[in-house]
């Protein structure tokens, strides 16, 4: 090999195909084809040089190992937290029963923390649902990396249609309400309550 | 205000449908019926005698917004109270949910002030 870059067996396919056209053309060739020719040479080791990289980083440990990974511990906290939220809500429940036994400020302010409690756990909800798109990313992640590993290793990869694409295909199916579940917004991207009061009051 | 209504809650998470039983519980709304997707909540309207409806928007196989459409869309239940309660806190979502014909429409994270607001309301037009 000219310049000692590994290629591999198809850089070499290349290589040799191409020394047989410069071979066989060698008394025809002007200095000008004889050039463009070396180019095509050199691209082919390019490319031999770009599959041998990708294969070298092991890109299908992330397919195969990291994202099933990561997804299996994003479960495990929407698991861990459902199950807490609701240990939560049975000891909010029992509290509720003991109001009834006190009256007065005491039970006011009994019944104030635990509505208060209530409020913040919905937190389970809006986890779940901000865990939940992380999850779809990954997977969308996890198709592609399969695709770009496939057309590395010359080996048949996933149908295209089993690759998640970035935007939603012609003759999307989905429902008007599929399309608009977005889920949670990030602080300061959705609109807050007042401003969806107003909205709707604008309708009347 | 009548607090003896029938009251479905439908959301596929069980901890919301458990902390908005408890506060409707505290609002003195004791008469509550719980589904976990569009489609079961449509069922059970269908059959049954409800006087309002608070929907999650993001599920399935039914979505919250689609539900709300075929209530409209249902001779019987086409006056339904129907409250909306979701993360889902895009203009076009509240624009969409308005559209379809939502009686209110409240964002998660909220809090037991306002959802009393809002059933008072919608239930007071109704």
């Amino acid at each position: 090999m000219p310049d000692g870059t590994p290629q591999g067996p198809e850089g070499d396919r290349i290589e040799a195909t191409v020394r047989a056209v410069l071979t066989s053309m060698a008394g025809d060739l002007t200095a000008k084809e004889s050039a463009l020719l070396a180019e095509l040479e050199g691209l082919g080791r390019t490319i031999a040089r770009a599959k041998a990289e990708i294969a070298a980083l092991k890109v299908e440990d992330i397919r195969d190992a990291h994202i099933p990974s990561a997804t299996d511990e994003l479960d495990a906290i929407v698991d861990h937290t459902a199950h807490a939220t609701n240990e939560i809500l049975d000891c909010c429940e029992t509290l509720e029963q003991l109001q009834a036994e006190i009256s007065g400020e005491a039970a006011d302010k009994l019944q104030g923390a635990v509505t208060r409690i209530y409020e913040a756990c919905s937190f389970q909800d809006i986890t779940g649902q901000r865990i939940g798109k992380v999850v779809t990313a990954l997977k969308a992640i996890e198709g592609r990396i399969s695709a770009v590993v496939s057309a590395a290793s010359g080996m048949p990869g996933p149908a295209a249609a089993a690759v998640a694409p970035a935007v939603a295909p012609l003759g999307d199916k989905r429902t008007e309400g599929e399309k608009l579940a977005n889920g949670p917004q990030l602080p300061g991207s959705g609109v807050s309550q007042s401003e969806i009061d107003r909205l709707l009051a604008s309708f009347d | 205000m009548d607090k003896n209504i029938n009251v479905l809650i439908v959301d596929d998470y069980r901890t919301m449908l458990r902390i908005i039983r408890n506060l409707l519980k505290q609002l003195e709304f004791n008469n509550v019926d719980e589904a976990v997707d569009g489609q079961e909540a449509l069922a059970k309207l269908r059959a049954g005698n409800f006087g309002l409806v608070i929907s999650d928007w993001n599920m399935a196989p039914m979505t919250g917004l689609d539900l709300l459409k075929e209530v409209r869309a249902d001779q019987r239940l086409k006056n339904m109270p129907f409250i909306m309660i979701t993360a889902e806190s895009k203009t076009e979502n509240v624009v969409a949910a308005k559209q379809a014909g939502v009686s209110n429409y409240i964002v998660k994270p909220f809090n037991a002030e306002t959802l009393r607001e809002k059933i008072e309301k919608v239930l007071v037009h109704a």
